[in-house]
């Protein structure tokens, strides 16, 4: 089975995790005395990394929500989103409200079939909003997750045209009642962090968590024994505007 | 050459000409500057009269009082609620806590560590008010305290939260 995600497929790093796992536990191989050899492929969603350690770039975290599952009119992704990130606000106009996930309705019109599926951040490869951001504070973290630095977003918006999805929200009001976790304030550009907060602590995103349908799958797309590889290798999903050519880590199943 | 010597002699004939009055008015500069030279010495006098009476008020009036305990200085009052179990030494956390914060949100932020010892919430989990739990609110609240009394903007708590152990609520979609 090949990995995913091409560009870091290395057949290197199946013998350093393998040499890794043989030291159990420790993380690192003994080449010679006093000579590590780190194993830096490894990494798993149940897993925190270690205090101190950076994010890896052998690992790509991904998303694999599966369309058939979304129940209609469900919205508990939406409420533990909310819950966990601290989304508060209610300002008088709705249009101004954050909104790092949202529910969207597909319609066949030949036939009226409809379908369910929430729409983030879909943390892509090549993102746009990284591209275009006049001051570097749209980021891609090494292992996948695309992020805003509030230290330096001034608020340009430039993003929130670029990004093909309609992901981003901007900050218009004073915020007080945030997560500790999640800073977020007035004036900055905000999205989906694939709960990055949770995902180095080893948990699962709020949304994926709270799912009552277990239609979304949490994962790292570059470690072919994760569960969201192995069920990408073997059915059928889709990036959505997969001719944009952005290789998104949020991947959709029967849409 | 010709022309140039008329000009001139052209110049120095017409001049008392052209100010006939320069007599007159230079006598009416001397009067004015002597009418003055006359009032000057009770002027003088008057203004000397008045900053002594100045200063005296201010050598009998009693000495600026000034807040804090015993020093000339105003000191900050600081409520600590946990004292004494800082990452490094107060006066090492008074003049590099900002740099220490800077460095640590960006290698959090952008390389994903975590658990580095400078942290915001590692900060509050000590310093915040035990009467607000917050390090805002007020000037005796940590970080508001230094930062009204020295006047720097502080601005990290517009996006983070000031509270310790605050949980957030979530709104419906």
């Amino acid at each position: 089975m090949t990995a995913p995600q091409i560009p870091d497929s290395n057949p290197r790093r199946a013998f350093i995790a393998a040499a890794g796992a043989g030291v159990a536990g420790l993380g690192f191989t003994v080449i010679a005395p006093g000579l590590h050899l780190m194993a830096v492929g490894q990494a798993n969603a149940a897993e925190a990394r270690k205090a101190g350690t950076v994010a890896s770039p052998a690992v790509r975290w991904g998303l694999l929500i599966d369309a058939n599952k979304c129940a209609p009119g469900c919205t508990k992704c939406i409420d533990a989103c909310h819950t966990e990130n601290g989304i508060s606000e209610k300002l008088p106009d709705a249009r101004q409200n954050s909104q790092w996930i949202r529910k969207i309705e597909l319609v066949d019109r030949r036939n009226g079939r409809k379908t369910e599926l929430p729409m983030m951040c879909q943390h892509c490869a090549n993102p746009p909003c990284v591209d275009v951001c006049p001051t570097g504070a749209s980021m891609k973290r090494a292992d996948g997750i695309v992020l805003v630095d509030r230290h330096t977003c001034i608020g340009c918006r430039y993003c929130m045209m670029a990004c093909p999805y309609k992901a981003r929200s901007f900050v218009h009001a004073p915020l007080t009642q945030q997560n500790p976790e999640v800073p977020r304030g007035q004036g900055c550009v905000e999205s989906c962090t694939l709960c990055v907060h949770r995902v180095d602590k080893g948990q699962q995103p709020a949304c994926v968590e709270s799912c009552p349908e277990g239609a979304m799958t949490f994962g790292d797309l570059n470690d072919p024994a994760s569960a969201i590889a192995k069920r990408i290798a073997s059915v059928p999903t889709t990036q959505v505007r997969a001719d944009l050519r952005l290789n998104q880590g949020v991947r959709y199943e029967g849409i | 050459m010709k022309l140039l010597r008329d000009q001139s002699a052209a110049l120095r004939t017409r001049s008392p000409v052209a100010y006939p009055g320069g007599m007159a008015r230079g006598s009416l500069r001397r009067a004015l500057h002597l009418g003055l030279l006359a009032t000057l010495p009770e002027r003088v006098t008057d203004f000397v009269k008045f900053v002594l009476v100045v200063f005296a008020a201010i050598a009998v009036s009693p000495a600026p009082t000034f807040a804090g305990e015993g020093g000339r200085t105003a000191k900050p009052v600081i409520e600590i609620a946990n004292p004494g179990k800082c990452i490094a030494p107060a006066e090492e956390m008074r003049r590099n806590h900002m740099e220490m914060l800077k460095h640590q949100r960006d290698r959090t932020l952008r390389q994903g560590v975590r658990g580095e010892p400078a942290s915001l919430n590692a900060c509050i989990e000590c310093h915040a008010s035990k009467k607000t739990g917050s390090v805002l609110g007020g000037n005796e609240n940590f970080c508001q305290s230094c930062h009204s009394y020295a006047a720097v903007k502080l601005d990290c708590w517009d996006c983070h939260q000031p509270k310790a152990g605050f949980k957030a609520t979530g709104v419906k979609p």
